[in-house]
C-alpha cells in the first residue's frame, strides 16, 4: 500500500483494511497505470473478479471493484474506482484479458461503459433488453415488458 | 458487411483465400455435449476452427439481485442452485464469507464435518464430469461406473440432510444437523471401496488408444495464458501452476490434513483428465484423515437468529471442484446483504474456450467443452 502511495500519490484516494483485507480506492484517470503497476511490479497477475456496486446516494454512484491475487506473494488486493452515471471507466482488458467477460457482465447489469473494451455488449441478457437489473432503482419484479411480449409471446414472465 | 463475420471477434489471421471457404456453424443451445444450454458460434474453414464465440445467459435467474432482497440466511439455499452438481461447495463458500463478515467462526467439529462433506462433493462432481466427458468422446462404459459411485455419495448426503443435490447442508455459523449414527462408517466404507474404483476408471481410459488420441494435445492452454484468462481449478493446475486455495489460503479444516496438489505439464485435455483423477484420490485421502478424528463439541457458533453484520465488505474464495468460487459480500448493517457478487469459476473458465478451440476440429470442441467442466447454471446464475 505504501508503495502504491509513493508511486501514485494523490491518485490513491483511500487505502484501508477491512476484516484484514486490503483495498485501494483509485482515481479513474490513473486506473490503467495503477492496474499495470499492480500486475507488473507488485505481481498481482491474476484478476480473480471484476464487478460493481451501486450506491445511488453517492455523488458518483458506481463503484467498480477488482479482486486481484498474487501467486508470488499469496496475497489478495482489492482495487476500487468510482464512476458517475454517465462516466466511462477505463477498461483493464489490456492488462488482464480475463476482464473481458466480467466487464461485459458489469455493463449488462449496471450499464457502466468500459472505455477501450474490444467488444462491449450484453452477455447474460438479450442484446435488445432495456434497463440494467442490478441498479438499485431497478425493482426486483421489473422487467423489459416489451421484450418479453415480443419474444416470448406472453404478457409477463412472472 | 460480410455475413459470416462474427461480431466482436478479435481479428483472426487471414487465411489463404479470405472468407471464401468460411462457414459459420451454430453449436447449441440444444446440443447434448454442451451440458446445458450453451450456444457456440464456430467459424470454420473446412473442419478447422478459425474462431468461436459463446452465447450464454439462457439460464440467467438474477441470483445476485435476489440476494439483495433476502436475509443472509434466506439466501443460502439459492447458492446451491448455481453449480447444482456441487451444491455443498457453493454453500461452504457462502457461509464462510458471511461468517467472516460477522467476525464469527464455525466450531471445530462443524469445520471438520464441512471438510468431509465438501471433499465428498468434489469426488461426486469429478465423477459426473468424468462420466459425461468420456461419454461425449465416445466411451460409453465409464458413465455407468461413475454414476454408481456417485450414488453412494449422494446417499450419504441424503442421510445427512435429506437432500441429494441441492443440499443446503451448512448454515451460517456451523451446521444445522448433527451427523447421523454411522456417518463415519459410511464415509469410511465409501473411501475403502473407492480406491480400487479410481484405478478401474484409469484402466479403462488412461492407456486407451482412442482416449489418448482424442485428448492428448487437444485444447492446449499454457500457464501464462491460463493466468491471463483468469482460469482456476483443475485447468490451471493441468497447465503446471501448483496453486490450490485449500493450501494457499486454508479454510474449513484443510490446514490439518495432508494432501498433494497434482499438476500437469502440457495443459492439454489429457493432463486435465489426469489432474482430476488424482484429485479424487487426494480427496479420498482427506476424508479418511478427517473421519479418524472428528472433534466433539458444539456444531453451531453463537451468531444469533437475526444476522446484522457490521457495515463493510469481504471477499472470500474457496476451491470448488471447478475452480475458485468467490463471494464478495457488502453489508450496510441491515439484515439483508447490500450486494452479493458471486465469482463463478465456470463462467470465467469458459472464457478460455475460444483460445483453446482455435486450430482444432469440430469434434474436438466437444472434448474441450467437456474438459472445462462447466455447469451452465453457474455460468448464467
Amino acid at each position: 500500500m505504501k508503495r502504491f502511495r509513493q508511486r501514485f500519490g494523490e491518485a490513491i484516494r483511500e487505502a484501508w483494511l477491512d476484516r484484514k483485507q486490503a483495498m485501494l480506492v483509485v482515481d479513474a484517470a490513473q486506473f490503467q497505470a495503477i492496474a499495470l503497476y499492480a500486475r507488473d511490479d507488485e505481481k498481482f497477475n491474476l484478476l480473480s473478479d471484476l464487478t460493481a456496486v451501486d450506491w445511488p446516494k453517492r455523488e458518483k454512484r458506481f463503484e467498480v471493484v477488482l479482486q486481484l491475487y498474487s501467486f508470488a506473494k499469496n496475497e489478495r488486493l482489492r482495487l476500487k474506482c468510482a464512476a458517475g452515471e454517465r462516466e466511462a471507466v477505463p477498461s483493464v482488458t489490456g492488462v488482464w484479458p480475463a476482464a473481458n467477460w466480467m466487464e461485459r457482465e458489469c455493463y449488462d447489469m449496471f450499464g457502466i461503459v468500459f472505455e477501450g473494451h474490444p467488444d462491449l455488449k450484453r452477455i447474460l441478457l438479450p442484446d435488445e433488453w432495456q434497463g440494467y437489473p442490478l441498479r438499485k432503482d431497478y425493482d426486483i419484479l421489473q422487467q423489459d415488458e416489451a421484450w418479453v411480449r415480443e419474444n416470448l409471446g406472453i404478457e409477463s414472465g412472472q | 458487411m460480410d455475413e459470416t463475420r462474427i461480431t466482436g471477434m478479435p481479428p483472426v489471421e487471414e487465411t489463404a483465400v479470405p472468407g471464401a471457404d468460411e462457414i459459420v456453424l451454430n453449436m447449441g443451445p440444444q446440443h447434448p455435449s454442451t451440458h446445458g444450454v450453451l450456444r457456440v458460434k464456430l467459424r470454420l474453414d473446412g473442419e478447422k476452427i478459425e474462431g468461436s464465440e459463446c452465447f450464454i445467459g439462457y439460464l440467467h435467474r438474477g441470483v445476485e439481485k435476489i440476494a439483495e432482497h433476502r436475509t443472509y440466511q434466506q439466501f443460502a439455499p439459492y447458492v446451491d442452485r448455481m453449480d447444482y452438481v456441487a451444491a455443498v461447495s457453493n454453500g461452504l463458500g457462502y457461509c464462510e464469507a458471511v461468517e467472516r463478515l460477522l467476525g464469527a467462526e464455525a466450531p471445530p467439529r462443524a469445520r471438520v464435518v464441512r471438510t468431509i462433506l465438501t471433499e465428498l462433493q468434489r469426488i461426486a462432481s469429478h465423477l459426473l464430469w468424468l462420466g459425461t466427458h468420456a461419454l461425449d468422446i465416445g466411451a460409453l462404459t465409464p458413465v455407468f461406473y461413475c454414476l454408481r459411485e456417485r450414488e453412494e455419495i449422494l446417499k450419504i448426503f441424503e442421510k445427512y440432510c435429506g437432500a441429494r443435490l441441492t443440499t443446503h447442508a451448512f448454515r451460517i455459523g456451523g451446521l444445522q444437523y448433527e451427523t447421523y449414527d454411522g456417518f463415519e462408517h459410511d464415509v469410511k466404507r465409501f473411501c475403502d471401496d473407492f480406491a480400487s474404483k479410481v484405478d478401474e476408471y484409469e484402466q479403462l481410459l488412461t492407456g486407451n488408444r482412442i482416449w489418448v488420441g482424442r485428448t492428448k494435445g487437444i485444447g492446449l492452454l499454457n500457464s501464462e495464458q491460463a493466468i491471463a484468462l483468469g482460469v482456476t481449478g483443475p485447468p490451471l493446475r493441468a497447465s503446471g501452476v501448483k496453486w490450490d486455495i485449500r493450501k494457499a489460503m486454508p479454510y474449513a479444516a484443510y490446514d490439518q490434513y495432508e494432501f498433494e496438489i497434482p499438476t500437469g505439464k502440457n495443459g492439454d485435455t489429457y493432463d486435465r483428465y489426469l489432474v482430476r483423477m488424482e484429485e479424487m484420490r487426494q480427496s479420498r485421502r482427506i476424508c479418511l484423515q478427517a473421519i479418524e478424528n472428528i472433534p466433539a463439541g458444539p456444531i453451531m457458533a453463537k451468531v444469533g437468529k437475526v444476522l446484522k453484520p457490521p457495515p463493510g465488505e469481504v471477499y472470500h474464495a474457496i476451491e470448488a471442484p471447478k475452480g475458485e468460487i468467490g463471494y464478495y459480500v457488502v453489508s450496510d448493517g441491515t439484515t439483508q446483504p447490500y450486494r452479493v457478487r458471486v465469482r463463478p469459476p465456470s463462467f470465467i473458465n469458459l472464457q478460455a474456450l475460444d483460445t483453446m478451440v482455435r486450430g482444432h476440429l469440430v469434434a474436438d470442441v466437444v472434448a474441450i467443452i467437456g474438459t472445462l467442466d462447466i455447469v451452465l447454471g453457474e455460468v448464467d446464475r
